[in-house]
């Protein structure tokens, strides 16, 4: 379990992407089975117990400490199971590090054993005592264990009594314990159980512990990074692992042997299994001239939600129908009106939208029914959902991914026929000869078919006719032509230190349009972006902020902002939305710097009632 | 003055502690002593504890400190920076005034030190910042029995606990295996923290050189002239990027989130501070790899030096008073937060002149 929270705890502050996968495959390196299992299932959402209620843990850490001391304490750190796992007294320690009757010299206590440990002698006796964790690949005494202190004791302590450590103590748990344990532990005994793990656990390891008995990792790592790694450990492309996933169960042996060379791939039995996903290269201008409009088939790109909805037969030849995300994430139970439908064997790769009266409704519409705890009738109702198909990469049996997209297209078509239902149809194709013919109608969708749901049209997508379907972003396949986002000059109002790379940078960026206030024309922030400028505008702007800040908060600098002095930033964005927590009452989508206008005086910029005309156009449609 | 408080002295018999020292806008005074203790303003005559600069200031009239005490002083403040100086050594004692004054080892950074001031039978020993856990680096902590102790509180809650130093050594060190490619920066505190840190690194086998920031090669040198072993080092300055990958530099914590970062492949930012131990602020300063090494004692720490020393009134300043206090009147002993100004923590207020245009 140390070893597994030291884990934790590091990609907690590691802000890579690779830095992350490299710590992950070193741990399922390191750490044997079936340890590493749990660990994948606790990172990828797969383990099931009951989770503890923050109450009881309250409960846990009331019975041990001062009232004063915990408020003072959770105050300070502001985290429950963090201020818990640190202030943890033990109970063995206790009457150690408080002797009954303050007496005089010679001090019982540290003071006298700093004394003689200035040597740091314990630091290397310490080590072996670690070898209490859970680990079956030991050879390598890494650094690394160093962290994973079983007795919660320290190097002056041990100083003292080298051994002392775990004549008492039993070794911490393993993550396997703590996992089995939980699953079939009964609710009366689980404080009783977690009170004698937290005495077992050092600082992290409680940490962890807590962490994961609340079910609350939050770590930033997503289950598709976690499987990334896991497959780094065999070389293989995470799309196999991705592939066979369904059908697994922790704690993943037959995976790990597998990666490791010892066994077979796994066979995915599960009969609605997710398939990697194909997407498109965005399309720069310069790459039609090497194109061949006949080569490829144009249809629209709706704004929705891209989605996989498969359905197969167990083996007792009753249908499973899921619906997945484009990561992989399982969200079925986010749309059971929809399941009904998929009730003809097949993998259907399409997007979901909000249909009302045959009209698709936009992104706005459909987010309201997104991240809803409890799917209701009327929220059924009132946001029917729809699934728009592009592509057939499953029929019955049959992997389809291999055909050209041409041939699934048509195949495509006569499932979607077969199935006949209301809730399915088939995202129709733009008819073009040349560029010319698909740039009008990209411009205007309305009268290239789109009709009356072209608002919903978020561009087009050209697809090779010969493509198979391939997982990831394969070149020249498939390409994304969006239609060309919104454009406001804003002010630079505050800019932000970034993380990771961009720490010695100001790269966050806080940006403000003009709105009459109670002293004239002022500023008020609409939006914050972090990217879409290039290297060498990010050294632009850095200095910039860097020479014009005019207040410290903390991390945040408050850049000149007036009507002659300031930058104006470009900043592009796909759409608007009201909202009650930004003080504009608005908010973007996907905002991003396009370009700086150094050229442009600040008082120049764009004014808060233009982003208030859009967002009027939106909203009418909402509310219908 | 001084008349007049001596007859005040020899007509009491017990004299009440604050009438010994008392906290005023210029620090702590020892009115019978006629000198303050870690005076934030200038002063006649001071006695300081340690070298950092919130403790050791430039402008008193006469500082009676430890020698390195002295050297540090005169090193960040030039030739000049008191009237008269006086070395004392451990365990020496000097008779000021009414009172005698004792320096005993604090184990906070070289030449730190516990001040116990005794007049008649009333012992108060102003600890100035201490620690009791192990370093390489300086004097150990010495426990020093009194009446009143007055203790410090930078880590005065029970979420505090440092653990073993080497361990976060240890850490830094698998880091540096982990990513080879990548510059390891750790951020301490110029004066005893990077010391003590280069030292861990040493008894941890750690044996390639060691590089640093311009701003602690000074403070570092005087620790070798001392006698402390740091093994190789060298200056970062003017060393290639390329060069860097895979070694590990110290540089003032200030330093490791700016503009001079960037001559670093891919640095990894660590932070060793006892503030560590909580993520919020590891977080908050964008560290990727915090180290909980403190050269303060931590809240085990603080708890069982303030039983150890058998004081029965214990005043409690810089830091966290309110947790330590309550701590103290739930185990019957009298307690007090000292009302102290100018005391701080060092590493946040540490803003080395960083040089942009090295970036």
């Amino acid at each position: 379990m140390n070893r597994f929270a030291e884990l934790l705890d590091r990609l907690a502050y590691e802000p890579g992407r690779n830095n992350k996968l490299r710590l992950l495959t070193g741990y399922f390196r390191e750490v044997g089975d079936p340890d590493r299992g749990y660990a994948l299932a606790a990172l990828t959402g797969a383990l099931s117990f009951k989770h503890a209620k923050p109450a009881l843990i309250r409960d846990l850490i009331a019975a041990r400490t001062d009232p004063v001391l915990f408020g003072l304490s959770y105050d300070y750190v502001g985290d429950l199971s963090e201020t818990v796992a640190l202030m943890w007294p033990k109970a063995q320690n206790n009457s150690q590090s408080f002797p009954g009757h303050p007496s005089p010299p010679p001090s019982p206590t540290r003071g006298e054993g700093a004394q003689r440990s200035a040597a740091l002698s314990a630091s290397t006796t310490s080590l072996s005592d670690f070898q209490s964790e859970g680990r079956t690949s030991l050879s390598v005494p890494s650094p690394l264990v160093g962290e994973g202190q079983g007795g919660g004791s320290r190097g002056r302590d041990a100083d003292e009594s080298p051994h002392a450590r775990n004549h008492n103590n039993p070794p911490p748990p393993t993550l396997t314990e703590v996992v089995t344990t939980l699953r079939t532990l009964g609710k009366t005994e689980l404080p009783k159980q977690l009170e004698r793990w937290l005495d077992e656990l050092d600082e992290t390891g409680r940490w962890a512990l807590l962490k994961l008995v609340t079910g609350a990792l939050r770590i930033g790592i997503s289950a598709r990074l976690a499987k990334t790694a896991a497959a780094a450990l065999g070389d293989k492309d995470p799309h196999e692992v991705e592939l066979i996933w369904p059908g697994l169960a922790p704690p993943y042996l037959d995976l790990f042997a597998w990666l490791e060379g010892r066994a077979e791939k796994p066979v995915n039995r599960d009969p609605a299994p997710f398939r990697p996903v194909m997407l498109a290269h965005a399309i720069e201008d310069s790459d039609f001239q090497s194109l061949d409009p006949a080569d490829y088939i144009a249809e629209w790109k709706w704004d929705g939600i891209r989605v996989q909805a498969v359905a197969g037969r167990d083996d007792r030849g009753h249908i499973t129908a899921r619906l997945y995300s484009r990561t992989s994430e399982d969200i079925t139970g986010s749309f059971p009106d929809l399941v009904p439908s998929l009730r003809l064997p097949g993998a259907i790769d399409g997007e979901l939208l909000i249909l009302r009266e045959g009209r698709v409704q936009s992104f706005n519409v459909l987010q309201q029914r997104l991240n809803r705890k409890v799917v209701s009738p009327k929220l059924i109702k009132e946001f029917p959902i729809h699934l728009r198909a592009y592509d057939l990469l499953g029929d019955d049996e049959n992997d389809l991914r291999e055909l050209p997209f041409a041939e699934r297209r048509e195949r495509l078509e006569t499932f979607v026929r077969k199935l006949d239902d209301p809730r399915i149809d088939l995202s129709p194709t733009v008819a073009f000869s040349s560029w010319d013919a698909l740039t009008a109608a990209r411009a205007d969708p309305a009268s290239a078919g789109a009709g009356e749901d072209a608002d919903a049209v978020e561009g087009v997508m050209l697809k090779r006719r010969d493509a198979p379907y391939l997982p990831g972003r394969p070149k020249g396949q498939w390409w994304k032509w969006k239609r060309d986002p919104h454009i406001i000059d804003a002010v630079l109002m505050y800019a932000q230190r970034g993380h990771g790379k961009r720490s010695s940078y100001y790269s966050d960026y806080t940006f403000g349009v003009w709105t009459a206030g109670e002293g004239g024309d002022e500023l008020v922030p609409v939006g914050k972006a972090y990217f879409g400028f290039t290297d060498e505008e990010l050294l632009q702007i850095d200095r910039f902020v860097r020479r014009n800040t005019t207040e410290k908060f903390g991390p945040v600098r408050h850049v000149v902002h007036e009507g002659d002095k300031g930058l104006v930033l470009e900043v592009a964005f796909e759409g608007l939305q009201r909202s009650p927590r930004h003080k504009s009452g608005v908010a973007m989508r996907f905002p991003r710097i396009s370009r700086l206008r150094w050229d442009k005086p600040p008082r120049e910029a764009d004014r808060l009632e233009t982003l208030e005309r859009m967002l009027k156009a939106e909203a009418a449609e909402i509310e219908m | 003055m001084t008349g007049e408080l001596e007859a005040l002295a020899s007509y009491m018999t017990t004299m009440r502690p604050q009438d010994i020292l008392l906290p005023v806008a210029a620090g702590l005074c020892c009115k019978p002593g006629g000198f303050h203790i870690d005076p934030v303003r200038p002063v006649e005559r001071a006695v300081i504890t340690h070298g950092h600069s919130d403790h050791a200031r430039a402008g008193h009239g006469a500082v009676l400190a430890t020698q390195e005490t002295l050297d540090m002083m005169r090193l960040r403040y030039g030739e000049n920076f008191a009237g008269s100086t006086q070395a004392i050594n451990y365990g020496e004692e000097i008779r000021l005034g009414d009172v005698c004054v004792k320096f005993h080892p604090a184990g906070h950074v070289l030449g730190s030190a516990q001040i116990a001031v005794t007049c008649k039978d009333t012992c108060i020993v102003a600890s100035g910042d201490y620690k009791d856990a192990p370093d390489p680096t300086c004097t150990p902590f010495e426990l020093v029995p009194c009446d009143v102790f007055i203790t410090e509180a930078t880590f005065g809650l029970p979420v505090f606990r440092h653990g073993d130093a080497s361990d976060e050594v240890n850490k830094l060190l698998a880091s540096v295996t982990l990513f080879p490619e990548r510059a390891h920066l750790v951020g301490a505190y110029s004066l005893g923290k990077a010391q003590r840190v280069i030292a861990l690194l040493r008894a941890a086998g750690y044996d390639a050189p060691i590089y640093l920031h311009g701003a602690m090669e000074k403070i570092t040198e005087y620790y070798q002239s001392r006698g402390i072993d740091l093994g190789e080092l060298r200056p970062v300055k003017g060393v290639k990027k390329a060069a860097l990958a895979g070694t590990i530099t110290l540089a003032p914590p200030s330093a490791t989130s700016d503009l001079w970062t960037r001559r670093f492949p891919d640095p990894v930012t660590a932070f060793a501070s006892g503030w560590m131990r909580v993520r919020a602020r590891a977080r908050q300063r964008g560290i990727e790899l915090p180290l909980v090494i403190s050269d303060h004692a931590d809240w085990d720490g603080l708890t069982a030096t303030i039983a150890a020393t058998g004081a029965g009134e214990i005043w409690v300043t810089h830091g966290q008073e309110d947790a330590l206090v309550h701590w103290c009147q739930s185990r019957g002993l009298r307690a007090q937060p000292l009302d102290l100004v100018g005391y701080g923590d060092e590493e946040e207020s540490e803003t080395p002149a960083t040089d942009e245009a090295e970036a």
